[in-house]
Formats: C-alpha cells, structure tokens, sequence
C-alpha cells in the first residue's frame, strides 16, 4: 500500500539536467522545483513537471509555456480579490456573511491571499477555510488511494453564509461537484460561488466559475500547472504539452 | 493493502498513512450536521463475529456506515454457524453474496489468515478483528491514535502494559506496532500469565508494577481473560487486585502527563478500580471514539482506491 498525496513531488528520471539549465537565472528556492507528476490529481489539471521560464511567453522547443509570471500572479489575484468585493460587498451594512474555502492543496493558500487582498482593498477580514474533497470524488476506484487533506471551516461553519469555493485550475468541473457535494453534508449555504485561477475549458459538467484569473484555451493532452509560493516556493502559471500522452 | 490480518503487515508509512486518514476522518466529521461521507458507496461489508464483542463490531459498522458502506452483521448465533457450517463454508457464501469485506472474529488463532487464503480467488478483503490469543490489529491502531494524541510522537515513549498477557491478542498487536513506531514497551504479569518465547519480543518485562510505573509515558490496562484460563493462574481475584490492579495509589506514581488505556471490557476492582477507570486520565472513551475513526481509515484503505492486482 502506498499512497500519493496531491501534492507530492517526484522528479521524473532524465529531465535533471534539463531542469537545473532551465533553472540558472530564476529566483527562488531552486530546490521545489521538481514535477507534479500525480496521476491521482485530476487529470490534466494538476500538472506535470513544467521547469519555470525566465521570460513569460517564450517557448522551450515548442514543449512548455509560461502563462503568468510571478507579478501576473498577483495582479490576478488582486483583481479576483476587486471583484469579489464587488459581486458581495463585504462592507455594506446588510452584506451576506462571506467565507473563503479552498480547495485543497493549492486553493487553500490562494483562498488565504485572496482573504488578504480583500481585507486591504475593503478592511473587512473574510474568514477562511479549506475544504478536502477527496472523500466525495467520482474517480475513487480508478486510482490508487489518495491520501486524505485537511478540511478546517470557520468556527461559525457555513449556514446561511455565501460561500466562495477557490481552486487553482477548472478543468473537467468534477472537483467543483465533489466540493458541492462535500458542502452540503456540512450545512446549508446561502449561495456557493466559485473563484479559480484558470479556467481550462473541457468541462464535463455543467458547472462555471463566478470569477476567472485567466481563461487559457489549452487541448486536453495539455497540462496547466499553477505553482505557488506556500506549495512549490515560487508563483507561476504554466502550460505544457504533453506531446502523445492522453489525460484520459 | 488487500487485508489487515496482522499489525506486524504494516509497515511504517502503512501505519502513518492509516492514522494520518484517521486523523482527517476525524476532523472532516468533527461538529458536522450530517455525519455520512460517499466514499464507500455500493460497498458491502460483512462483520462475522463467532465471538461476543460490542466496542470492536459496534466501531466497525458504525465505521462502515459513515462511509455509505452496507453493513452486514452476521455472528456464530443466529446463523448456520450454528447448524454446524464450517469456517470455510461460511466465508465462500459471504463472499458468494457479494461482501467486498469480511470483518472476522474468531475464538481460534490464525483464523482470519485461513480465511483470507479461502478468499483468495474471490476478490475480498479481510480484517482480522481479533483471533483467539494471537492479534487484533485495529485495536494496536486506535491504541497508537490515543497514545499520539496525547503524548504526540511515540518514538521513544516508554508504554506499559500489564496484565493477563498469555491470552491478550491487543498484547501481541499493540508490542508489534509500538515497537514499529519506535516506542519501548514494558510488559508486567504475573509469571503465570506470560506466553513461552516472550524473551524473544521487543519488550522488556517484570513482575513489579509499581516500579514499572517510575517513568512510563502511559499504562495500558490488558483484562484478565477468564474466559480463556481453564486452570488457576493466580490464587484469588483479590491477591491479583493488589498485584497488578491498577489503583490510585499506583495511578499516583505514574507521571503526570502519562494517560491510562484499557481496550474494554474493563473488569472494575480487578484489574483497574473505580475511582482510576472513571478518573479523567482514563482515556478509555476516547480509545472508542478514535476506533471509529481508525476503522474508517482501515475501509478506506482497503475498499476505496482501485482493485490492486492479486
């Protein structure tokens, strides 16, 4: 029995040295920059290794891309962080009572920074959560065991509170259903609504997303990976082709 | 992990991954409304008890049904046990009417592992829950949840565990597991009262309880099987009592931080008083509570990824 957890790095074998060239020039901690290379994760979305480039846009042989650099990383989330404000308006005397939930694991720490931003831009602290859903997803048996993250709601739990739900990547919307699903069972929300990095197009169920970072119009065999300071020491957006591999 | 038979099956990271899903059940369940989670959906887990027990098959259905397992009870009263069905008959016809799991109590050792051969071909899963003398894997489990939760990482902590250990499976699977995660494991009994061959565990044992206690991280209270001992093994109740009973004159040389266990059924003014099972270091309820959790972990384990290959 062993487990991978979302999350877990594997440095795939003959690609060091193509990495450590890829590596001179960029700033952070060189050493996190190893593969997502979890087929337990919800495929094509969570990604592949994918070695930061020094300048955004420029193609490494035609196999990887960057999408957002580091800066674009925050500017997105402080314009999600804008309109989240706007869509709810946290400030106004009679605004619905608003959590923050991510999605583990890199939606929680972007539903941190998002709570951040929107406490600078409209002083009125969000609580936050994270909310696991791996007990309620659809693919249980076609994978090994996943391992278990943590679930943390605010101490006032989620009854008649507009939650935001916040993830990295929509890809297939299947994670979201499962996130809906896990909700439920924790009480009864006034409204869910759903905050995500990137959207990825290919989705297989009829979910969308209230706020959108960036939409990225990828083909399924591509990976989008998103790296964040809290998980992988430095803030990227990524796009790789995945040449003949299939994601399903 | 096709079947959980033995706790010397698991090795280090099985056991961290085991309790740290425990870990998790627990908090994802804590203080929530609707206590069912999906993720066993269409699964169906038999429990077969030839032996009586509440604590161990209540968790496991209780378990079981949280993840939206059907649970199926079954025990040797009841059933064709009775009309004189032998143990490999019964475990094909569970397996026959479709049960993913076969959670097993039995009076004879070695009793889960011949069923989880029988079932090979079958594609079920089997939990020992407790084989005559020999182990009780989800009970060292929830044990090593309680001991965490309370001392936090074992490695080094000094356990004890006295009492009837010749006929105490929550013995052998808690000595292997301790051992395993690196704590060191005192074992106190009277010389009647330990198997042959225990020199031979990892463990370091004595006849003094009081001396024990000196310095011990936890105590774990083993009954007195008096269902099993056909012959005397110490002269009275009352001399074992004041031998090896767990008092609180004896609570009071144990180190404040060091909690006090018991797997239940606890026999009160033998081997624990009264006034140590009702006291608040007894951490016997929350050992049943994290039995739930850790079960749950266990089914997760085995029931929810993909078939693994046979």
């Amino acid at each position: 029995m062993t487990l991978r957890r979302p999350g877990e790095f594997v440095t795939p074998p003959g690609r060091l040295t193509h990495r450590s060239l890829l590596l001179s020039g960029v700033s952070g901690p060189a050493g996190d920059q190893t593969s997502f290379n979890d087929p337990s994760s919800e495929a094509g979305k969570g990604v592949h290794f994918v070695a930061p480039r020094t300048r955004a846009g420029a193609a490494d042989q035609g196999e990887q891309r960057q999408l957002l650099a580091a800066a674009d990383v925050a500017r997105t989330i402080a314009r999600i962080a804008h309109q989240i404000i706007e869509r709810t308006t946290p400030d106004a005397e009679d605004a619905d009572r608003v959590l923050l939930l991510g999605i583990p694991s890199r939606g929680a720490p972007l539903a941190r920074r998002l709570a951040a931003k929107i406490a600078e831009f409209s002083g009125v602290t969000i609580p936050t959560g994270t909310l696991d859903v791996t007990l309620y997803r659809d693919d249980l048996r076609r994978r090994p065991t996943r391992a278990l993250e943590s679930t943390s709601l605010p101490v006032d739990g989620i009854d008649d509170a507009l939650v935001v739900l916040v993830d990295d990547v929509l890809f297939s919307g299947r994670t979201v259903r499962a996130a809906l699903d896990a909700l439920r069972d924790h009480g009864r929300p006034r409204a869910v609504q759903l905050a995500v990095l990137i959207d990825r197009g290919h989705r297989e169920l009829p979910i969308r997303a209230d706020y959108v970072g960036k939409n990225v119009p990828t083909a399924r065999d591509e990976g989008v990976s998103v790296q964040l300071r809290e998980t992988d020491g430095t803030d990227a957006v990524l796009l790789r082709r995945r040449g003949t591999e299939t994601s399903r | 992990m096709r079947h959980l038979l033995s706790a010397s099956d698991l090795g280090g990271e099985d056991v961290a991954a085991i309790l740290d899903t425990a870990d998790k059940l627990k908090q994802t369940l804590l203080g929530r409304e609707v206590r069912k989670l999906p993720t066993l959906r269409g699964r169906t887990v038999v429990t077969a008890f030839y032996e009586n027990s509440t604590r161990t098959r209540v968790s496991f259905e209780v378990a079981g049904k949280w993840m939206s397992a059907d649970v199926i009870n079954v025990s040797a009263t009841g059933s064709s046990v009775g009309k004189g069905e032998s143990l490999r008959d019964t475990a094909l016809t569970l397996a026959a009417a479709g049960a993913d799991c076969v959670v097993l109590r039995h009076p004879a050792s070695g009793a889960a592992r011949r069923v989880a051969d029988w079932l090979a071909d079958h594609g079920t899963s089997v939990v020992n829950a407790g084989d005559g003398t020999h182990e009780h894997p989800t009970q060292a489990l929830l044990d090593a949840q309680t001991l965490r939760e309370s001392l936090g990482e074992l490695t080094g902590r000094r356990i004890v565990i006295v009492g009837d250990v010749l006929h105490s499976r929550v013995a052998r699977s808690n000595v292997r597991l301790l051992h395993r995660l690196g704590a060191e494991v005192v074992l106190v009994a009277p010389p009647t009262l330990l198997p042959t061959g225990v020199r031979d565990w990892p463990v370091r044992v004595t006849h003094d309880l009081d001396e024990s206690l000196e310095g011990a991280d936890a105590v774990m209270v083993l009954r007195v099987q008096a269902e099993r001992m056909h012959g005397s093994f110490f002269p009275s109740a009352r001399e074992y009592a004041i031998a090896y009973g767990l008092n609180e004159r004896r609570l009071a040389r144990l180190p404040e931080h060091a909690p006090v266990l018991h797997p239940g059924p606890m026999i009160r003014g033998m081997e624990i008083s009264h006034a140590v099972a009702d006291s608040p270091r007894s951490l016997v309820t929350d050992q049943v509570r994290n039995g739930v959790h850790v079960r749950m972990a266990v089914l997760y384990h085995l029931l929810a990824g993909e078939e693994t290959a046979v």
